[in-house]
């Protein structure tokens, strides 16, 4: 799968997703789509090795909860977002908990890692371990 | 005034180079319009009937002389030499060439401002009172409460991609300037018994397609929990607002549906999941911010007589301005509603100089109105006849503050891609035609929206139009009774639609009825509409 944007070292979980009608406990991959609840898999966290959030249109915003929610609650495992992504939502996607993406198209990774680095800080805590400027401010 | 430290400005900074790089992109054809659009729709860039337009982000409303005068710069610079202050106390220019724009948005970075987030389905600018830190009736300044919600909403990674716009107002008064009601979020600074101030939490107010009023869902919010709070809505509206049907993606539908209490009950269930997680910054975030809105140092002893011996400044004061809670002092209101003129609208010419006024006379503070005019905010009274005898100069001395003349209006079909009708052409036709009464009629608050998406906040209007399209012809439909005041209502459709020149008329029957409908001439056109509903002005209309 050379097309996935991939920010992890370890090696691919390459199980696959399995829809989450159909997940079974134990299964190490599943796939959520927008309306599913992503807090059905909170039972199944030790279990589960990738975590496909599927954005079927630009405009659909739910995925970045659920995969939020997914590392508000311990998961390290991949979260995969799947779909209409832009290379310029990868801030975005980062902060809220992914660390896998494989787009429609796939990213220029010249424009991936300028995107990355675009940013120096953060005005809010998110998913990922920036720390906001409030917490820099009070010199922490 | 908020100034920016180095993290600020770094973020405004990196903004303004991300959206170079994607203009360029765009450029090169590296990507398509349909890749381009929401990317520029983040930064303020719309396409409009006949060049991009960009919306610049004025949060709360707040300016200083510096910052006006750069937007007068870009006016004359990258447009052509006038801007148009929004309802959403921004301003917006018409006239953009898309490959001017990262030197534009730099040249806004020079000053602390961005156009971050002023279009787009994420959370807008921040809006508040534009006497915020000068009425008498205020419990705290909203503005630090604003400013910490803008750096906490600025490229939020969860809320960027919301099923629908955001729009968040803050006020710190009982009298509500600043619409609270009629906003996805409201918020209130009040007080409780001890002197403590927390915040008071309307969600689900709105205009446009379903107007609605905002519940209160929380009637005492610890400041230390804010943002957590705010998450917690924000996280129950991306996850079940609806996004299958963009007229019922607001979060004011989602209210509704669930009921106030329903949905209060998830938000109070996400938000026990959230508090724990160190959202929260520290209170001293807020203090640090609190100090940048330092009450300015005014002379309580300023002498209060002033000579009104002018009647025409006697009358722009009795008119255009407020008490300030510092004795001595006024609150000024500049109106950008001249009978005829574009509603919102200055030049660059006009901007400059009322940036020299701030700067001379006012604290070097400026504010926007979500009513479309500016504030001086902190005006010494021996120094208003000079600020007149300057705003006179300049064609800023329309004495109309919230009377007849002084009309909210949307750009509509003269601009804008989504109008159905014009609405500019009906305002200034209007206010030609009242402004020769108005003095008699005291407050009536007239505003005007080209489509129903509402931005002339139509359903707010003491007299509301709604210009829609019938059968490929401009039609106006005529609202009464609605207010986005402290006594919110919504204005409801008083019977068939008119043309361009029945609509005016129309106007003129309801004003000549209420003339002779109300008590006395102290009883404001809604108080009268409250009183005898909507028969007699149904009869003068269409009888």
């Amino acid at each position: 799968m050379a097309d996935v944007f991939r920010l992890r070292s370890d090696p691919e979980h390459t199980a696959p997703a399995v829809p989450l009608a159909d997940y079974q406990p134990g299964g190490t991959a599943v796939r959520l789509e927008p309306a599913d609840d992503a807090r059905l898999l909170l039972p199944h966290l030790g279990a589960l090795r990738r975590i496909e959030i599927a954005f079927p249109k630009f405009r659909e915003g739910r995925g970045f909860s659920s995969a939020r929610i997914l590392r508000e609650a311990g998961f390290t495992h991949e979260i995969r977002a799947v779909g209409v992504l832009y290379v310029d939502q990868l801030t975005f996607l980062v902060r809220a908990g992914f660390d896998a993406v494989l787009p429609e198209t796939p990213f220029d990774p010249a424009v991936a890692q300028r995107t990355l680095a675009r940013f120096p800080h953060v005005y809010m805590k998110a998913a990922d371990a920036a720390r906001p400027v409030w917490a820099l401010r009070q010199g922490g | 005034m908020y100034r920016y430290d180095q993290y600020d400005q770094a973020i405004v900074d990196a903004r303004v180079a991300e959206f170079k790089d994607q203009v360029a992109r765009r450029l090169r054809g590296e990507i398509t319009e349909d890749q381009f659009k929401p990317l520029r729709l983040m930064n303020g860039l719309y396409l409009q009937l006949h060049a991009y337009m960009l919306r610049v982000a004025i949060p709360y409303g707040t300016l200083d002389s510096r910052q006006l005068r750069m937007l007068a710069h870009i006016a004359r610079r990258y447009d052509r030499g006038y801007g148009h202050f929004t309802t959403r106390q921004n301003i917006q220019y018409n006239w953009i060439k898309l490959e001017e724009t990262p030197d534009l948005l730099a040249d806004l970075a020079s000053v602390e401002m961005h156009a971050f987030q002023t279009s787009g389905n994420c959370i807008r600018n921040i809006s508040s009172d534009q006497f915020a830190a000068a009425a008498a009736d205020e419990i705290a300044d909203p503005r630090p409460y604003a400013e910490l919600l803008r750096q906490w909403s600025t490229l939020h990674p969860e809320f960027s991609f919301l099923p629908r716009k955001f729009k968040i107002a803050v006020t710190g008064s009982a009298l509500d300037r600043a619409a609270i009601q009629l906003h996805d979020i409201g918020i209130q600074l009040v007080q409780n018994d001890a002197g403590e101030i927390g915040l008071k939490v309307l969600v689900g107010g709105g205009m446009g397609r379903t107007p609605m009023l905002a519940p209160v869902i929380r009637a005492w919010l610890p400041v230390a929990d804010y943002l957590s709070y705010m998450e917690a809505i924000l996280r129950v509206y991306n996850r079940h607002g609806r996004r299958d049907n963009i007229y019922k993606a607001r979060i004011k539908i989602l209210v509704n549906d669930l009921g106030a209490a329903e949905f209060a009950r998830q938000v109070e269930e996400e938000w026990a999941q959230l508090k724990p997680l160190g959202l929260d910054p520290p209170p001293s975030e807020l203090a640090r911010i609190a100090a940048h809105f330092q009450p300015p140092a005014l002379d309580a002893g300023a002498p209060v007589d002033i000579d009104l011996s002018n009647p025409e400044f006697a009358n722009w004061v009795a008119v255009n301005t407020h008490s300030h809670k510092v004795p001595g002092h006024a609150i000024v209101t500049i109106s950008l509603k001249a009978p005829g003129e574009i509603p919102g609208d200055a030049s660059a010419d006009q901007m400059d100089r009322i940036a020299d006024l701030a700067e001379r006379y006012a604290q070097d503070e400026i504010r926007v109105t979500h009513a479309q005019n500016l504030v001086l905010p902190h005006v010494a009274q021996a120094d208003l006849f000079a600020i007149w005898q300057a705003l006179r100069d300049i064609g800023l001395a329309t004495a109309n503050l919230d009377r007849a003349s002084d009309i909210i209006s949307c750009p509509g079909l003269d601009y804008c891609t989504l109008a159905n009708a014009r609405s500019i052409p009906i305002a200034q036709k209007l206010a030609v035609r009242l402004a020769p009464q108005e003095a008699e009629l005291g407050e009536l608050k007239i505003k005007i929206s080209g489509c129903i998406n509402g931005c002339g906040h139509h359903h707010a209007g003491h007299i509301g139009i709604l210009g829609v399209d019938r059968k490929g012809e401009e039609n106006y439909q005529l609202l009464l009774g609605g207010s986005g005041a402290e006594d919110a209502s919504l204005a409801k459709i008083l019977g068939p639609g008119f043309d361009e020149n029945g609509i005016v008329t129309a106007v003129e029957k309801v004003i000549d009825r209420y003339k002779s409908l109300r008590a006395d001439p102290s009883e404001r056109f809604l108080d009268t509409w409250r009183r005898v509903g909507a028969e007699p002005f149904k009869e003068a209309v269409y009888g």
